[in-house]
């Protein structure tokens, strides 16, 4: 009856310090943790880190400023992410085949990846015949881009495009859309990674004319969409290329954030109304395997975007503050070893990204180390969004990381981090500026040798590659999809034919006539890539033409 | 006298991801090598030519979507050239049947994603004396 209590439920020094003590007599070495962009991560976050003291000014609520919890009202709740699935292979005819299973199995909007060759510039008669169609859809013309998408209803579904300067691909769009007498006002989607800059300092392929005029053409195409195509997203800027080339999380961010700058003081430059063209800018970001720190960094972005977008452009539509992005889970990540373990990356990956607030998710099929993805694994992908969805319901509560003691300090600190970056680049110049003088470029080279340091030492373990490893054959593996040689060989008799059978002398006049806009700053050099549509030019030639009067775009080599 | 190793990082074809070429030439430079890098997109006999005219002891093509789908018409433009003694190594995103394709070709090996970074060079080290020898019978 009497018994005496427990001695340590009368211990009096319950609490942070107590822990504190405890854990650093259990832990023994305590390791030093630090994410990929370089903040030290702490074992342990509690009320002393954050607060909620600043609740209202730092989150606020869904749908309102800053937009740290999501920049919707309902977010996923009301309309789920969309799953934009990047495909791409072979003939227009293969590609429509492609896109209709895809679209049955829930894909809710059309995705199209042209083949190496188009992003190069070229046509399929100038190129190695063996590389034709091996990474995506060999299309040319208006009648390709119409047999691409056979029985799609454009005028109701989203269209993405992986379409650099100068837009042919949404050129042929549009002269598409007027074959079929759909209004160009019910055109939506986006030209995705229509940043130039990002293509310059990572993504390479992409860059097809000389920095001015690509940097020229760029804001021709916004100016040209804002007017005749209202719902298309003609600016996309890039983090991810630069991310998959290396760059840190943070810096990623901060590197996108000061292209979103640079070409927003374009327009503005121009004379364009920042309440006309920011509603229309959507962003583009890789998600790693460093979950915490890819959900902070995306809740980051968007706190700073909409700052920026209304105290440095006043704008004054909620539209223009609104950080809206497509994200793709991160082929880096991946491992040609074990290669259905990327099955489970992805699906962190992905998480990451849903839980992080993104509007658009591209999830990698597990064969993309391996090559091409397969149908096979494509498959898989998208199943993964499914269940992450419907079985998971990660789509039940809003911003469910939000209110943590972890996710919100480090947000907080992944946005300073982000700023410096940021404000180093704005000190040399702004983007165009930094990318122009290699200086972006080097950091990026340099975070990717740190984290490739990191995984030789065995210091980032990368299991079935510096860890865990088993022996395996290449039964693992699937094999190559290659698009069928006889088949492409009639794809390309058939592009000489259509070449022959055009009006030379539409052909001629509408060259002409885009090769005087180019060197007429008066004129709006993307209008004439659709007019040069319109009589039948090809992806080659209005490609040529651009290069041929404003500059080849060769990039840097940089070691 | 140890041999210093002169290495050609390159890239032919379409594709233009180049982190993994800019890795492995900065590894290999920084691991005592002469590395001479090229951005993407070279043309092959541009490629035979530098590797002719620096008189490279390594060619190294970075191929991650399908380029080194080409890797066998360089081949023949080395011999085409008389370029014999040179060892041609491949690295990035190859399919297995396509590797087998390569080493039937005569690349010297390739180095699939994961690849330690010190193997590339050990193997570029222990290669380097055989081609030197090579050469100098010829």
């Amino acid at each position: 009856m009497n018994k005496p209590l427990d001695k340590a439920l009368l211990e009096p020094a319950a609490g942070e310090d107590r822990w504190q003590r405890e854990y650093a007599a259990q832990i023994g070495a305590d390791k030093s943790a630090r994410n990929r962009s370089g903040i030290p991560v702490k074992p342990l976050y509690t009320p002393n880190d954050w607060n909620g003291d600043r609740y209202d000014a730092d989150l606020g609520y869904p749908g309102q400023p800053p937009y740290t919890r999501g920049i919707y009202a309902t977010m996923h709740r009301g309309r789920t992410w969309t799953q934009r699935q990047l495909i791409g292979l072979g003939t227009p005819a293969d590609y429509n085949a492609r896109l209709l299973g895809i679209i049955a199995q829930g894909a809710t909007a059309v995705s199209l990846i042209p083949c190496n060759s188009v992003y190069r510039g070229y046509d399929m008669d100038e190129v190695p015949a063996e590389l034709l169609g091996t990474c995506g859809v060999v299309l040319n013309t208006v009648p390709h881009m119409d047999a691409c998408l056979a029985d799609v209803d454009i005028g109701a579904t989203s269209c993405a495009m992986n379409d650099p300067s100068p837009f042919t691909l949404l050129a042929f769009l549009l002269a598409t859309a007027q074959r079929r007498g759909v209004a160009w006002n019910t055109i939506s989607g986006t030209s995705n990674q229509s940043d130039y800059l990002s293509h310059y300092v990572a993504n390479h392929m992409f860059f097809r004319i000389a920095l001015p005029g690509a940097r020229r053409i760029l804001v021709d195409h916004i100016e040209f969409c804002n007017r005749h195509v209202p719902r298309w997203n003609p600016m996309s800027v890039v983090g991810q290329h630069m991310q998959q080339a290396g760059a840190t999380p943070a810096d990623a961010m901060a590197f996108t954030l000061a292209s979103a700058l640079q070409n927003a003081d374009d327009c503005v430059a121009r004379g364009m109304d920042p309440d006309q063209f920011l509603p229309r800018f959507t962003f583009f970001f890789d998600i790693s395997l460093s979950f915490f720190e890819e959900v902070a960094r995306f809740r980051a972005g968007r706190r700073i975007w909409a700052r920026l977008a209304r105290e440095r452009y006043g704008a004054k539509d909620a539209r223009s503050w609104r950080f809206k992005f497509h994200a793709q889970t991160s082929g880096v990540d991946l491992t040609r070893q074990q290669p259905l373990n990327n099955i489970a990356r992805v699906t962190v990956q992905a998480m990451a990204g849903i839980l992080g607030g993104l509007q658009s998710l591209h999830t990698d099929a597990y064969d993309e180390a391996l090559s091409c993805p397969t149908e096979f694994g494509a498959r898989i992908a998208v199943a993964t969004q499914n269940i992450l969805r419907e079985e998971a319901h990660l789509t039940d509560v809003i911003d469910p990381l939000g209110g943590s003691y972890y996710v919100e300090t480090l947000t907080d600190q992944m946005e300073a981090e982000i700023l410096r970056t940021l404000q180093s680049v704005l000190d040399a110049g702004g983007m165009y500026e930094a990318v122009a003088n290699g200086i972006v470029q080097r950091r990026i080279g340099e975070s990717a040798r740190r984290f490739q340091d990191e995984v030789e030492t065995g210091a980032q373990t990368v299991v079935g590659v510096n860890a865990y490893r088993v022996d395996e054959d290449r039964s693992a593996r699937p094999s190559q999809p290659k698009p069928d040689p006889q088949t492409m060989r009639e794809h390309v008799a058939a592009f000489r034919a259509y070449k022959v059978g055009r009006s030379q002398q539409a052909v001629a006049t509408a060259l002409d006539t885009l090769a005087r806009a180019a060197n007429d700053p008066g004129e709006n050099v993307f209008a004439q890539v659709v007019a040069a549509a319109q009589a039948g030019c090809t992806h080659g030639e209005i490609c040529g033409t651009l290069r041929r009067e404003m500059g080849f775009g060769h990039v840097q080599a940089i070691v | 006298m140890e041999i210093r190793p002169k290495v050609l990082v390159t890239k032919i074809g379409l594709d233009g991801h180049d982190r993994g070429s800019r890795v492995v030439a900065a590894y290999l430079r920084d691991a005592g090598m002469e590395v001479i890098y090229t951005p993407p997109w070279q043309e092959i006999p541009a490629v035979v030519k530098l590797a002719t005219e620096e008189d490279v002891d390594v060619i190294g093509i970075s191929s991650l979507a399908t380029d080194h789908l080409i890797v066998p018409g360089l081949m023949d433009a080395l011999r085409g050239a008389g370029l014999t003694d040179v060892a041609v190594v491949v690295g990035g995103i190859v399919p297995d049947e396509d590797e087998d394709a390569l080493l039937a070709a005569g690349v010297a090996r390739v180095f699939h994603p994961g690849t330690a970074l010190e193997d590339i060079a050990a193997f570029i080290r222990d290669i380097t004396p055989k081609i030197r020898a090579q050469r100098a019978a010829a």
